[in-house]
């Protein structure tokens, strides 16, 4: 080749991440796996609450305390919205192993739809809670 | 076009990977089965919020909770273990290292499994 490294290094090259315009489909297939994986480290929390609750009154009300103080409610809220979103994204999965909504602006649709839902359920589960709506097993 | 395969390996169905549709299937009916447990988690959950220790036994001693909660326990694992050997699949080319974490992503989720179900046996019983 002719071609000077510089040369080489002006020319265009594939899309790469960090300029490439992503498509809608594209977030959502790489946000489910990453809130797959993340909903990993979830399965500890839940782990967590239920030996706490089975380890007694000192146990659970560290666990509790926990859980109330402002970094336990920001890892309950992603747990709780990574929890929403893999479920409703999982629905689209689902629908596509059936053959439906593969059309493009569907995709798109849908695909934005699992971002609103599943913010709007976080949120709306976190309010319920903040305005005492919770609690209704005690 | 004529196929390259062999009229075995046509008839055993278990492709290039030899596990054929395995794997898929049983992510799908996990996911399946799961999406009625997330959902009576949730509800379980924020019913649960804020309470103390004496009220998260009442309601985890009733037999349906406690067999519902164990269920959504394990067959979530059985699902992350699913999804985690997929990712490791992807994004491990080295051999040594794809098996040790193949190994571990099982451990973790047979550990995880026993912790809860042995909570679970101690609030229940």
């Amino acid at each position: 080749m002719a071609d000077t490294p510089q040369k080489v290094a002006s020319r265009p090259l594939s899309p790469h991440l960090g300029i490439y315009r992503w498509p809608v489909t594209m977030a959502t297939s790489i946000v489910h796996r990453m809130t797959g994986v993340a909903l990993a480290g979830g399965t500890l929390l839940v782990a967590w609450w239920l030996i706490a609750a089975a380890s007694g009154p000192e146990a659970y009300d560290f666990f509790n305390s926990l859980a109330a103080s402002l970094l336990g409610q920001l890892v309950l809220f992603g747990f709780v919205w990574a929890l929403a979103y893999h479920m409703i994204n999982g629905i689209r999965h689902l629908a596509w192993d059936f053959g439906y909504g593969f059309a493009l602006k569907t995709a798109d649709r849908t695909g934005i739809l699992s971002f609103a839902l599943s913010l709007l359920l976080a949120v709306g589960a976190f309010a319920l809670a903040y305005l005492g709506k919770g609690g209704y097993y005690q | 076009m004529s196929s390259l395969e062999t009229p075995l390996h046509k008839v055993e169905g278990l492709g290039s990977a030899h596990s054929g549709v395995k794997h898929f299937w049983r992510q799908r009916v996990s996911a399946v089965a799961l999406i009625p447990l997330t959902v009576w988690f949730a509800i379980s959950a924020l019913g649960l919020v804020g309470a103390h220790e004496a009220s998260v036994l009442y309601f985890l001693a009733d037999p349906l909770n406690a067999v519902l909660m164990g269920t959504f326990v394990l067959i979530s694992l059985y699902h992350m273990a699913l999804g985690l050997q997929e990712v490791i699949l992807d994004y491990v080319p080295h051999e040594g290292f794809k098996l040790i974490l193949m190994v571990l992503n099982h451990g973790f989720a047979f550990m995880v499994a026993a912790a809860c179900v042995v909570a679970l046996l101690r609030i229940a019983l």
